[in-house]
């Protein structure tokens, strides 16, 4: 029963707009996520520890007292836009690790490949759906087999879950970064089309009909 | 009215909401998001539409009325507009900010102008429909009915 309360994944989701903060919120929770909202770029290096300065010594001491499994953040925000937030978060030592997402309303060819660029690992146009949740989950879950990973082994059984073992499957995702990137992009109808290159790609059927010889 | 004759009301009036594209799919996604821990969602994201819109509407027209209109101020605003709008489904408040917004983009005041009537006009549409909407399943639930995502679906 310890498994239930490590597996459920905590979300940082950040947005000016006190609308789509609910919105998100909603959704996150909805797919069993424990969420923390900000309104800024800013707040969520504060809230994550990071200092402006990128000071490591500074890194070290703020230890993360909250462990995020994924940062999920607005594009257009005034100061810090998303695309800022992932190149501060990319750039710390301390939380490159941390899978981001970015949200925008508007579909712009080039601001998503910069995103997917910079190692964002999703874009998601909004209105972001119940559906489009559902893609997080891998992400998160090699943040957590990776901690995992690196306890000491009478961790038991945590590497023998099915769906852990699953996230081996996933590990090609770097090839289909580069698939992405070779598609120029997007009417909407050809969004839609590299969603679902990158959704039969990250989500494969197997991920989620494991019957697994574990 | 018996129940099942309110009921009926209800999912016709809500279908010509979306024949009329006043909504779109996107409002069906709303009641996903609302169960037991969080029965009154649907209806707390409408109000906070509401208010929201409310308010940036108040701001266009002060902004639009200054001498000099600063587009840098009025597109944010309709940007957001259009966003809660489209997370919503409100189709056509949507559809009128697009245009809003390609006309700020020419800084065309004129233009903005009648487009911001057209935001307001459209927006006061889906506001007294969203109302009725919640008024029919009031008294659905008064009368000891229940309403379900089903109810909205079709």
């Amino acid at each position: 029963m310890g498994m239930v309360r490590e597996s459920q994944f905590h979300v940082l989701a950040v947005d000016d707009s006190l609308f789509d903060r609910k919105m998100i919120e909603r959704l996150l929770q909805k797919s069993s996520c424990q969420v923390t909202t900000v309104d800024s770029g800013s707040k969520a290096l504060e809230f994550l520890g990071l200092r402006e300065s990128n000071d490591p010594n500074a890194l070290e001491t703020h230890q993360q007292e909250v462990e995020i499994n994924l940062i999920i953040t607005d594009y257009c925000m005034p100061g810090m836009t998303g695309y800022d937030l992932l190149k501060k978060v990319k750039e710390s030592a301390a939380f490159r690790s941390i899978p981001v997402v970015i949200m925008s309303s508007e579909n712009v060819p080039a601001r998503i490949s910069r995103c997917l660029e910079e190692g964002a690992e999703e874009f998601f146009l909004k209105p972001v759906k119940l559906a489009d949740l559902t893609k997080l989950k891998p992400h998160m879950m090699k943040t957590k087999l990776k901690k995992e990973g690196e306890k000491p082994a009478e961790e038991e059984n945590t590497i023998l879950k099915p769906e852990e073992s699953a996230v081996i499957e996933i590990l090609p995702l770097h090839q289909e970064l580069e698939l992405e990137q070779q598609e120029p992009m997007l009417s909407s109808n050809k969004r839609k089309a590299m969603e679902e290159v990158i959704s039969a790609g990250r989500s494969r059927p197997k991920y989620n009909d494991i019957t697994t010889s574990v | 009215m018996e129940l099942g004759q309110m009921q009926k009301s209800l999912q016709d009036y809500t279908k010509s909401l979306f024949v009329e594209g006043i909504l779109d799919s996107q409002f069906l996604q709303l009641p996903q998001l609302q169960d037991e821990s969080n029965s009154d969602f649907v209806s707390q994201v409408v109000s906070l539409f509401f208010q929201d819109s409310d308010r940036i509407l108040n701001d266009l027209s002060l902004s639009l009325d200054q001498k000099v209109v600063d587009f840098e101020k009025v597109d944010p605003y309709v940007h957001q507009l259009k966003g809660s709008s489209s997370s919503i489904g409100a189709q056509r408040v949507k559809n009128a900010c697009v245009v809003f917004r390609s006309f700020c983009e020419q800084k065309n005041v004129e233009a903005c102008h009648r487009c911001l009537q057209q935001v307001k006009q459209e927006y006061y549409l889906v506001k007294n429909r969203l109302e009725t909407l919640f008024k029919l399943e009031q008294q659905i639930v008064a009368s000891g009915g229940m309403i379900s995502a089903m109810d909205l679906g079709f």
